[in-house]
């Protein structure tokens, strides 16, 4: 599109029209918070938040407060955050506002649907969390991939692969035999795919279509034939990976028991975002694979070798998807059914897009896609008139948008999803 | 891109035929075809426990003959289940009992009509590859198509069938149009990619649905999540009035359609256009010819016709609609489109050869046999990573290379240009 073609001169650079464009955003926000949340609470209502998980041993008090005050905070810290948007404008702090003004707007809805009630706020913010993880580094597989040049919508199929071989060799060893197991099969998977869209030139949505098709008719054929069959039903009850109590983190109050008593699926999708955000922008490894998918002609010309990086980082992302399916297995529940992952793999390339295919990005709309998707049970106790179904929708609209460019278009690769020829 | 035919005029029929089949148009699917039937046997004979038992009893020739046994016992039950008994068949003619015939030929017209859908969305997915666009949503379009088709069938009253059936399938292409216009337009006015869209398009429509059917849509004295029953004059027409013999005029309205598509792609001046923007967009655009405008237009008919296959379910089969898990149908169109080489003759025949597979899968999950169904799906993944990938082909069966490039590339970059 025209917008990408004009060079750009720093990446600091903010246009004039996206400024005014955010800034009223940010006002509809406040306004959206005043009159759909403020508006409709009485004075003397209280929401209650219970910040103590279920079935935790530490003890903490309930965070009791005026709905209708904390909303006016809300909607005003909003209004003044957009206006100053409109006259100065944040410059390169806008998608951080952003971010912000989304949090508390979430806040605002939370405390507008609690009014009057009470809501276990760790207890959501726990589920959030273990919901984004697959997403989360799902997203990350497609990062690599792509960033790399080569589109990857089969994830789904790598992680639902990466799931079934992980239930069958965590049934015969152990969960870390598993785990290895299922990196191992997304990447061979990966690997096909590489093969057919890099040296076959196979065109990457349908060599991605390929997989998925194979992943689904693979495992559900070995599931139905084997795993369902009483006599085999030892190759469906894997070892999986117990809580793992972080010495000192876990005894934070509030924070440590939501993200420091999980385990290792947890703390390796952070340790991957730092892994491969530093990777991506920092070296020299991350700045040739990002090269060879924004012009691989230029990174050819400079000897690097384009068929080999991306070799490694389709593979390399294949693996990552094979550790995010082996989640559902042996991070999740210990047992494998048929089409376990049910589209988490598509929401994960979602989730790429919509972090901009950036790591901590994905990993920020992966909590948010995981955080509509815990919300809806708890919306169900609530009573409040959004039918889940809507909630589930709000991540695929929500990435459409972006996609179409309505708050700013996304850096996307310049050459994901063309084949590269060597001359 | 298949125009080449028309070169050399002097050659006679044997001849092209030959060099059809060494050049690689049509010796590329059939091979392909061939490959994933003898890959979908070597998974059935390696998953099968006598193979093994043969095997540790000691003699090698006897486990691989059992094996080889295990995938001709498959693949015979797949074409009994798809076509019937062939010596059936010919008893019952030979006896003339109309009831005899019927029950003999049940499994092919069965067949028919799991292949119809299939054409929908076969045409969907080739309309869009002919215009350069990869519509990867023909399952949320189809699903919005049965909806809107079953309201039509249930809501609207008093209309006899002669107008009542073709409004309820209008109504469902218009649904499925509408899913399709939106990444249509996204692609036009903002360059969105339609892979992108339409994926996230399904599971709008998937949770659209569901949402629908439970509040709604939702049929009186029901609890669980179904519509209403259609009215009898919005019921496709069924041959035959036993309630077991599905076959209904969907599939000669699906061969229609078929036809409509090769005259609309290749006979019309709209069907000009979209292939010119499918095959070189910046030609098209000198040429004067705006592709946002048929951008759009070829969404929202590959979309109007994805929403046909789904109206066709609800108005021929089901008479009501029930949210069900990821039919898959999407994915299929994809690889029948492809198989098809997006010609719409070549559609309607690969939509009979995943009808076959389905129809015949179903028996193949029974007993005797006993293979999940799911071996189809690998098959058929099999057949499209052959087609895909031609190159793969030619090396194992060593065809000649072709002298000119036969697909395109359908991707150009998640944001378009």
């Amino acid at each position: 599109m025209a917008s990408t073609t004009t060079p750009i001169i720093s990446s600091e650079y903010v246009s004039p029209t996206r400024q005014r464009v955010m800034g009223f955003v940010f006002l509809g926000i406040a306004l959206a918070i005043l009159v759909l949340f403020a508006m409709q609470v009485e004075p003397d209502q209280l929401t209650t938040f219970k910040m103590k998980l279920p079935r935790s041993e530490v003890d903490i008090p309930n965070w009791v407060f005026s709905s209708s005050l904390a909303l006016n905070i809300l909607w005003v810290i909003c209004a003044l955050l957009g206006g100053y948007q409109l006259v100065r404008g944040f410059e390169k702090r806008t998608n951080l506002v952003l971010g912000l003004i989304s949090g508390m707007f979430i806040f605002g809805f939370l405390t507008w649907a609690t009014s009057g009630d009470s809501l276990n706020l760790a207890g959501l913010l726990r589920n959030t969390l273990l919901k984004a993880v697959p997403i989360t580094l799902g997203a990350f597989s497609g990062i690599l991939c792509e960033r790399a040049g080569v589109v990857n919508i089969a994830i789904e199929g790598m992680m639902l692969t990466g799931a079934f071989v992980a239930t069958v060799f965590g049934s015969l060893t152990n969960a870390w035999g598993g785990l290895i197991a299922g990196v191992l099969a997304g990447g061979v998977l990966a690997w096909v795919h590489a093969i057919l869209s890099i040296k076959y030139k196979t065109d990457q949505i349908i060599s991605g279509t390929v997989i998925n098709i194979f992943s689904v008719g693979l495992t559900s054929f070995l599931s139905a034939r084997f795993l369902a069959q009483p006599e085999y039903s030892y190759l469906n009850s894997p070892e999986d990976f117990e809580i793992y109590k972080i010495p000192i983190l876990s005894e934070i109050p509030f924070i440590g028991p939501i993200m420091f008593e999980r385990n290792i699926f947890v703390y390796a999708m952070f340790i991957f975002l730092f892994v491969l955000h530093f990777g991506l922008f920092f070296t020299r490894w991350g700045l040739r694979l990002r090269s060879v998918g924004e012009h691989p002609k230029a990174a050819d010309t400079l000897g690097i070798n384009v068929y080999r990086t991306r070799y490694m980082a389709v593979i390399l992302g294949g693996m990552m998807a094979g550790f995010a399916g082996s989640y559902f297995t042996l991070g999740s529940v210990p047992r494998f059914d048929e089409l376990l992952t049910g589209g988490k793999g598509f929401i994960s390339l979602a989730a790429m897009i919509f972090g901009n295919w950036a790591p901590i990005g994905s990993l920020g709309a992966g909590l948010l896609f995981g955080f509509a998707d815990s919300l809806k049970n708890n919306l169900a106790l609530l009573k409040v008139a959004i039918p889940s179904e809507f909630l589930l929708m709000a991540p695929y609209i929500a990435t459409m948008i972006v996609l179409a460019g309505v708050v700013g278009r996304g850096q996307m690769p310049a050459a994901d999803g063309q084949p590269y020829e060597k001359e | 891109m298949n125009e080449t035919k028309e070169k050399a005029p002097q050659k006679n029929a044997a001849q092209i035929f030959f060099e059809e089949m060494r050049g690689g148009s049509v010796a590329i699917p059939i091979l392909a075809i061939i490959s994933g039937f003898i890959l979908g046997g070597l998974i059935v004979a390696i998953t099968s426990d006598e193979m093994y038992i043969a095997f540790q009893e000691g003699s090698t020739v006897l486990g691989l003959k059992i094996g080889f046994n295990e995938a001709v016992e498959a693949f015979k039950a797949l074409f009994i289940g798809a076509f019937g008994n062939p010596s059936e068949i010919w008893a019952a003619f030979r006896g003339g009992d109309d009831i005899a015939i019927q029950a003999a030929i049940k499994p092919f017209l069965e067949t028919l009509v799991q292949s119809t859908p299939f054409i929908f969305v076969g045409l969907s997915v080739a309309l869009g590859f002919r215009t350069g666009l990869f519509n990867i949503g023909a399952e949320g379009q189809l699903v919005i198509g049965s909806v809107t088709a079953v309201w039509a069938g249930y809501a609207i009253t008093g209309l006899p069938a002669l107008i009542h059936i073709p409004l309820a399938l209008l109504i469902g292409a218009l649904g499925g149009a509408l899913w399709g216009f939106i990444p249509g337009w996204l692609k036009a006015k903002t360059g969105g990619h339609e892979v992108i869209n339409t994926i996230m398009l399904n599971f709008v429509a998937a949770n659209l649905t569901f949402w629908l059917l439970k509040y709604p849509m939702l049929a009186p004295n029901r609890t669980d999540p179904i519509s209403p029953d259609i009215l009898d004059s919005a019921k496709l027409f069924r041959f035959f009035a036993d309630e077991e013999m599905r076959f209904h005029i969907g599939f000669f309205i699906a061969l229609a359609l078929g036809a409509l598509v090769y005259w609309f792609l290749f006979k019309t001046k709209w069907g000009f256009e979209l292939r010119t923007v499918g095959s070189n967009p910046d030609a098209a655009r000198y040429a004067g010819i705006n592709p946002a405008r048929s951008i759009i237009i070829a969404m929202s008919l590959s979309g109007a016709l994805a929403g046909l296959a789904g109206a066709n379910e609800v108005l021929g089969l089901n008479h009501n609609l029930a949210p069900a898990a990821a039919t898959g149908y999407g994915f299929d169109g994809i690889a029948i489109a492809l198989l098809g080489k997006s010609q719409p003759l070549g559609v309607v025949l690969s939509a009979l050869l995943f009808g076959t597979l389905r129809n015949g899968g179903n028996t193949l999950k029974r007993p005797p046999t006993s293979v999940p169904i799911d071996l189809i799906l690998i098959m058929q993944a099999f057949i499209l990573v052959f087609v895909a990938a031609p190159a793969i082909v030619r090396t194992i069966y060593r065809l000649r290379e072709p002298e000119e490039v036969e697909e395109g590339v359908f991707v150009r970059g998640w944001g378009g240009s």
